[in-house]
């Protein structure tokens, strides 16, 4: 990690201006934000962790936990919802064995909510990576993470 | 002041120019409600709660934020404001607990009481450990708010119960930002942050970690910020409101934060930073904030001790003070020592003094200043005529430049450092930090100069050298106020950048562009600590300081000035008393026969004249013989003092020693009889701050058993040997002779101090004191400027000792740990040293963090754990000394400094390696 780090802290002026670009560039590079991450932005920046981590939760396109290898996403948004997303999520997450916004142990799957990915018209979704699977059913959502496995 | 008009409430206020329309009101004690608002932070306009009508503006601007102007009128009371007041505020309550808020029998209820209204997560203001002090209560009753209409949903936030000293209860969190902003703003340490957004919003930490991984330095400055009880001290936390407050002065450091104590039944209940306190603003650091429970610590000695066959047994007053008074009476004159103590108070140190001088006829006083500033006594006495910091604590907002030379300030004198660092972040000033050690201000600093143990007189003088060869010299300031400046000019040959930069270890252009900076950016300040003073060649370090900032005319002017932080809470004042062996009070030197024969009049004795032993040269006479009996107050030199093992040996040869304390410290163990001390929150007295502040300390709680003030156990003694002029009713009589004896005294006074501190010189009842030195004249005529020759350390690693240990603090303690160690919040922040290890060295000796290893000098060899980490430079080792299971003292250096006496405690030769 730390040479990943160094390469990006290079290409930045080392001065407050810089942190949401680092951040975003930290993200792609590692696909989420560590505790580690952040301690190594805030000796190089010269800002708090604490200062740091509430800049970043203030964004929604950050995310502090790693995620799986398998980055599955169900859409509670309104048509979703209104067709059962609900249901998809709570299958997932006893298949799983974990909560949204969790990841397995090990590490192959994590798993999110989301609001709505503009697919209304296949309601209810859920995105496996980068896939999109509509007209979902728990039992077919079932048997593509179980293919997966 | 330039003024301003303007009518509030129908009411005519005048207020300064530039103030808000908020700080007017309260000009004119008009009350507007407030939440978000504090008077140390910047106008935040977060919580509409100050919301007023002006005239000719259109909306409702809020108060605080609001510039008053010439002319304005403004209404605070309109049915309009209390409208929306009220719905700002229901909003608000919506999140916070509020049925006893709102509740028409409030003043009728108390904590047990069976309540309808209470909801099922029984939080109401009358279980919550902020009742009656809390602000949003005081807004709330003043909005008038009977109901909220929409119900209360507990966020059902886990309660932070997991660091030391204080708990987060974020339930009762209403967002104002308060503690956030005075984290960020005032501290620098941005512990805290906003964390998520909407309705998750919240106050917090990275990752939600705790604290003590957050980089908050436990100051409790958001403690004392929050208007909610969701901050709160640990301690006390249920205990309710206070019998009395009392406002006296921290004991630690040298800074004198004023502090107000919340007693209540004989204990301290809390402790609140006074906002009025003259050098601390309302701030204070872990110490002083949740470190003053030593003083009821259970094992504070209550009675006095006399070893029979080697065991302590217990003993009344009548029986120690007449075996003290048979014992000493055999000793009197030069085989006798006093050591006096910067813990304890002015009027303590005199009496102790006089005691040692009038009754026993010696000289042999001093102090542990002999380990810290005496190289600055030494120096600056000789270079500007008077060895103590030349500008005041406030002063600094005023600086361009400030230099900061071996002191870790935020660590030692944390609320100066919190404000060095807050001008730095400010872009207010230039911040330079010469240091070894990578220390907290580097991160903020403009500029860190990483000279090599030991180098600073070639630093320094470097950097004097850049200035005169670049011509920025301010050479009008040379002529007109110092002499010497040719031969000091000839020294500097020996300074060129070249074998500077070599010798330090520092770049050319660095110091080059710090010299340009310090000289030119002004007015330039520099603070120094241990860093300059502890070497064997302190008094050299210092007179290289000064010789900078009359080089630069950075003197006798606000925002400049040399500026020694002193370590004690009393260590100023300790020195000021004569508590050092060749001067009578306010430095009147033993020597010269005037001061004596006024001596001499005024206790009505005669003294001697040869100026007694100093600390270390006690511990040698007494080794030898020479010294036979040794009265010791506050004080553990056992810990403290260079090559530790000698000390003990020396005391052990002593044929008597009596030693004065609160606890039975590692050297009160090898007296032969103990005395048990009052702590400063038991007694009035004055301490001296380093800002040479003179002030005052008040009785807040009664002592344990039967402990007693200092300076009344010495004068029991003297007035038992039969000696006069010791028969002082209370303190205050005491300053009254110190007053009338001590020309910078001269016009202090108790009834003068009860309205904030006074500045030494303050030589008449009707002088206001001197917050700067050497205006327009220096103490000693004409500045000196000293040439200088650089001289390494006395002991520089070798083969055997390839490491150099220097020795430092950590923010949480003090000293030998007498008084944090027993604090309950600080013992838990840490409770052991850790030696410090740089990577490569820790590689090479294959130590890792947390391993056990060994320390060892040609003086002796003690265990930590290993800390690794790139704030120490390669091939250097940092210890404390704070921690009596690793007695850092056995393997310094007693190298003395030829002027001062000063052991060389920041550099000697070690070697290190994993325990087995
Ligand atoms: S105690 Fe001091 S450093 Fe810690 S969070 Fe509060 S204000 Fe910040
Ligand atoms: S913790 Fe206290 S000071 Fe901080 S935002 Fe909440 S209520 Fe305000
Ligand atoms: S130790 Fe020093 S900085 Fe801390 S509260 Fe006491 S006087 Fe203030
Ligand atoms: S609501 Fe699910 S895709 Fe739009
Ligand atoms: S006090 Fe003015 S908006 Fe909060």
């Amino acid at each position: 990690m730390a040479q990943e780090l160094e390469a990006i802290f290079q290409k930045h002026k080392r001065e407050r201006s810089s942190l949401i670009s680092v951040l975003q560039e930290v993200q792609y590079k590692l696909g989420y934000l560590s505790p580690e991450a952040i301690a190594e932005i805030a000796r190089f920046l010269k800002i708090s962790e604490s200062e740091i981590y509430g800049v970043a939760t203030f964004y929604a396109q950050f995310r502090f936990t790693r995620p799986g290898e398998h980055e599955i996403k169900v859409c509670l948004g309104t048509a979703c919802h209104v067709r059962g997303g609900e249901r998809i999520l709570e299958e997932m997450e006893r298949e799983l064995d974990i909560q949204a916004g969790g990841v397995t142990p090990d590490y192959k799957f994590s798993l999110e909510k989301v609001a709505c990915f503009g697919s209304c018209a296949l309601a209810p979704v859920m995105v496996v990576g980068k896939e999109v699977h509509g007209r979902m059913d728990p039992n077919r959502a079932k048997k593509i993470i179980r293919a997966l496995r | 002041m330039d003024k301003m008009k303007l009518t509030i409430d129908g009411r005519e206020v005048s207020v300064r120019r530039g103030a808000k329309v908020l700080e007017a009101a309260q000009e004119a004690d008009i009350y507007i409600p407030t939440l978000c608002n504090h008077p140390e932070l910047e106008p935040y306009g977060g919580c509409r709660m100050c919301l007023v009508e002006i005239e000719k503006m259109r909306g409702f601007p809020p108060a605080c934020s609001t510039p008053a102007a010439e002319g304005m009128v403004v209404k605070t009371v309109t049915p309009e404001l209390t409208k929306l007041r009220q719905s700002v505020l229901e909003l608000l309550l919506t999140e916070h607990p509020h049925p006893c808020l709102t509740c028409h029998r409030k003043e009728l209820c108390g904590p047990f009481d069976v309540c309808l209204r209470s909801v099922s997560v029984t939080e109401r203001c009358v279980v919550c450990p902020k009742n009656k002090r809390c602000q949003l209560k005081d807004v709330a009753r003043y909005i008038g708010l009977d109901e909220v209409s929409l119900p209360y949903t507990s966020r059902g936030l886990p309660i932070h119960t997991e660091d030391p000293c204080y708990d987060r209860d974020y339930d009762l969190c209403i967002l104002c930002g308060r503690c956030v902003r005075v984290c960020d703003e005032v501290v620098g340490a941005s512990a805290l942050a906003f964390v998520h957004r909407g309705s998750q919003a919240l106050v917090g930490t990275a990752f939600g970690q705790p604290l003590t991984e957050s980089g908050c330095v436990f100051c409790g400055a958001c403690v004392e910020a929050c208007p909610t009880g969701t901050l709160m001290e640990k301690d006390g936390r249920w205990a309710g409101l206070p019998d009395r407050t009392i406002t006296t002065i921290c004991n630690y450091c040298g800074v004198g934060c004023q502090l107000r104590l919340a007693i209540k039944d004989n204990r301290i209940l809390r402790v609140h930073p006074d906002p009025q306190g003259p050098s601390n603003k309302g701030l204070a650091c872990s110490k002083g904030k949740f470190g003053l429970d030593f003083v009821h610590h259970p094992d504070r000695l209550t009675k006095p001790l006399i070893k029979r066959d080697g065991k302590f047994q217990e003993a009344t007053w009548e029986e120690a003070l007449s075996l003290v008074v048979q014992r000493l009476s055999q000793y009197e004159g030069d085989s006798f020592a006093m050591v006096t103590s910067a813990k304890a108070t002015n009027e303590d140190n005199y009496v102790m003094q006089k005691f040692a001088r009038e009754t026993m006829g010696t000289n042999n006083v001093d102090h542990c200043a002999r380990l810290c500033h005496a190289p600055t006594v030494a120096g600056l006495a000789q270079t500007l005529g008077s060895g103590a910091m030349t500008n005041s604590i406030a002063d600094l907002a005023q600086a361009k430049t400030i230099l900061v030379i071996g002191s870790n300030t935020t660590a030692t004198h944390p609320v100066i450092g919190f404000q060095v660092r807050r001008l730095a972040r400010k872009e207010q000033a230039n911040l330079l930090v010469a240091d070894p050690r990578e220390i907290d201000l580097v991160r903020d600093s403009t500029l860190w100069l990483r000279q090599r143990s030991g180098t600073d007189v070639a630093l320094l003088m470097g950097m004097a050298r850049v200035i005169l060869d670049e011509g920025l010299a301010d050479m009008d300031f040379v002529r007109e106020r110092c002499e010497n400046f040719e031969a000091f000019q000839e020294s500097l040959q020996a300074f060129d950048l070249e074998t500077v930069s070599q010798t330090t270890g520092i770049p050319a252009q660095d110091i080059a562009r710090a010299a340009r900076l310090y000289a030119t950016q002004k007015p330039s300040a520099i603070l120094y600590a241990m860093g300059i003073t502890q070497h064997s060649h302190g008094t050299d370090n210092v007179m290289a300081s000064s010789n900078l900032a009359l080089l630069t005319g950075n003197i006798g002017v606000p925002g400049a000035g040399v500026n020694p932080l002193r370590g004690h809470s009393n260590v100023q004042g300790a020195c000021d008393m004569g508590g050092l062996p060749n001067v009578y009070p306010g430095y009147q030197s033993v020597g010269n026969p005037e001061a004596r024969a006024k001596f001499e009049a005024g206790w009505g004795c005669s003294l001697p004249d040869k100026p007694g032993l100093t600390l270390m040269e006690m511990w040698d006479a007494a080794l030898d013989g020479r010294l036979k009996a040794v009265y010791l107050v506050g004080e553990n030199p056992v810990l403290s003092d260079a090559d530790a093992s000698h000390v003990e040996k020396a005391l052990k040869n002593l044929e008597f020693l009596v030693v004065q304390d609160i606890f039975l410290t590692e050297t009160a163990r090898l007296a032969d009889v103990v005395l048990p001390a009052a702590t400063f929150a038991e007694k009035d007295g004055t301490f001296t701050n380093t800002e040479r502040r003179v002030q005052r300390l008040r009785i807040a709680v009664l002592s344990p058993g039967e402990a007693r003030p200092d300076w009344l156990i010495t004068c029991q003694i003297a007035q038992r040997m039969g000696a006069m002029g010791f028969d002082f009713q209370n303190p205050e009589e005491i300053m009254e002779e110190i007053a009338r004896l001590t020309p910078s005294y001269g016009g202090i006074s108790y009834p003068r101090l009860e309205s904030g501190g006074l500045q030494w010189p303050c030589p008449t009842p009707d002088h206001p004191g001197t917050p700067i030195l050497h205006v327009g004249r220096f103490t000693r005529g004409k500045g000196w400027l000293a040439p200088l020759r650089y001289r390494p350390s006395e002991e520089l690693p070798d083969k055997e000792y390839p490491l150099v240990l220097t020795t430092a603090r950590l923010a949480h303690h003090f000293h030998t740990g007498t008084m944090t160690r027993k604090a309950k919040g600080l013992a838990q922040l840490r409770n052991e040293e850790l030696a410090e290890v740089n990577p490569q060295d820790a590689e090479r000796l294959g130590i890792q963090s947390g391993d056990a290893i060994y320390v060892a000098s040609r003086r002796g060899r003690v265990t930590a754990r290993a800390r690794v980490t790139e704030d120490i430079p390669f091939g250097e080792v940092a210890m404390s000394f704070h921690f009596a299971e690793t007695a850092t003292n056995m393997l310094t250096n007693p190298a003395l400094d030829p002027l001062s006496k000063m052991p060389e405690f920041k550099v000697c030769a070690v070697k290190v390696g994993k325990a087995t």
